[in-house]
């Protein structure tokens, strides 16, 4: 019931301050990972994998992992729920009061410093989920896993063509699976 | 004849009733294509016919549209402008807008607010609810069934395959975002104290954020578009 309460909470905390949409709540889903036993960094690098290639939006998605990862079923309902009434009270709240919400000086100023500070803070997210997915760690130091390194940076490259960008990521992904099963990653 | 004799309205539950005229019900059809008719017509009686067009189209948006945010807006252009007129594109644009500036999943807030214009609190709380539901069924089955094969040794094999993939898609990301964010000097100058303050001292993000609104607000406001927001009042 503790456990429970807490994850509302955690995750309302997420919904709160997660300005940004889908990818910034990494950084959150993250610290939750050194705070508590309920999910490991493992764990979310195949939660992202889960969340990009199912429909949905990806920051709903995650967190619904996470929920469940934490408590079954219940906990994917919690977390939702958790994640999605600080959007509905204060939505409404914008909707009701704030007639020009988005042109306000205070609010553009603010989300004129917050943007560049969130991408920041996603790319240090990034750079550690990528540590703990590429490099296995053992006595303290990190030795790249070869062919999951090579993998990715190969398909890094490969995003780079225009050509190959506006393939969905779960084509990606079906790559991945069908060659980490041939040639046994 | 006989339906000339008889009341035609929407029950509670989206209903279309018929009641003659000693008010006793006759029959009722599934409310499909009744747009035209006139709700309310009974006192006591609430249209519930718009909280469920609110929750199907959310719902359709919610589970056939992938990555959320940006890749939403045709589904939600179709569905919103074309399909129920609730609303203009230049509207839906603005709501968008919104969506952006607040706290919380882009999707979600988005969904709120239509359903909030369309029918107050209780409608942003179903359109959300209709965008929030696919995800929750098609991610506790993808999860379970993960979970319970986990421990095979294909399934390892494809995971060590996916990480490598995901790295990159994630990486991919921060190029992209990194590339819209990060046009102007300002953009920069904000972005290397919050890399810094995150990457070496483990700051926490909230903490980043408030310090990061604080200070665009001050930059913005009192410093540097002061005069320009006195303008335009």
């Amino acid at each position: 019931m503790n456990t429970m309460l807490l994850v509302f909470l955690e995750f309302m905390k997420i919904g709160l301050v997660a300005v940004g949409g889908g990818p910034a709540t990494l950084p959150y889903l993250m610290e939750l990972t050194e705070k508590y036993d309920w999910y490991t960094m493992e764990d979310l690098t195949n939660m992202i994998a889960v969340s990009e290639s199912t429909p949905g939006p990806l920051g709903l998605n995650m967190a619904t992992y996470a929920g469940y990862k934490t408590l079954g079923f219940f906990g994917g309902v919690i977390s939702t729920a958790g994640l999605v009434i600080p959007s509905i009270i204060i939505i409404c709240l914008i909707a009701k009061f704030l007639e020009n919400f988005n042109e306000n000086p205070y609010v553009v100023g603010a989300f004129s410093a917050i943007r560049p500070a969130v991408w920041a803070i996603i790319a240090v997210s990034v750079y550690r989920v990528c540590k703990v997915s590429l490099f296995s760690l053992a006595d303290g130091v990190y030795t790249p896993i070869p062919k999951t390194m090579a993998l990715c940076v190969v398909v890094f490259a490969l995003l780079q063509v225009k050509k190959l960008q506006k393939y969905h990521p779960a084509i990606w992904l079906l790559i991945a699976v069908i060659l980490g099963i041939v040639f046994r990653f | 004849m006989k339906q000339k004799k008889s009341f035609r309205y929407i029950n509670a539950c989206g209903m279309i009733c018929y009641r003659n005229y000693s008010n006793k019900l006759k029959y009722g059809l599934p409310s499909a294509g009744t747009r035209d008719m006139v709700p309310g017509r009974f006192p006591g009686k609430v249209n519930m016919e718009i909280y469920w067009q609110l929750f199907c189209a959310f719902f359709r948006i919610g589970g056939l549209t992938f990555g959320g945010g940006l890749a939403q807006l045709p589904m939600l252009k179709y569905e919103l402008v074309q399909k129920y007129h609730w609303l203009e594109e230049p509207e839906l644009l603005d709501i968008y807008a919104i969506g952006q500036c607040t706290p919380g999943i882009i999707a979600i807030n988005t969904a709120t607010y239509v359903g909030y214009k369309k029918k107050g609190v209780m409608g942003g709380i179903v359109a959300t609810l209709g965008m929030v539901t696919p995800s929750l069924v098609i991610i506790t089955l993808v999860a379970a069934a993960l979970q319970s094969v986990i421990d095979n040794v294909w399934v390892q094999h494809a995971i060590m395959g996916i990480r490598g993939v995901v790295c990159a898609l994630m990486l991919n990301t921060v190029l992209t975002m990194g590339k819209k964010t990060l046009k102007s000097r300002y953009a920069v100058a904000v972005a290397i104290p919050a890399l810094i303050a995150a990457f070496f001292f483990n700051v926490t993000t909230l903490v980043i954020v408030i310090i990061a609104a604080v200070f665009g607000m001050v930059w913005h406001v009192a410093l540097h578009d002061g005069r320009k927001g006195g303008n335009a009042e």
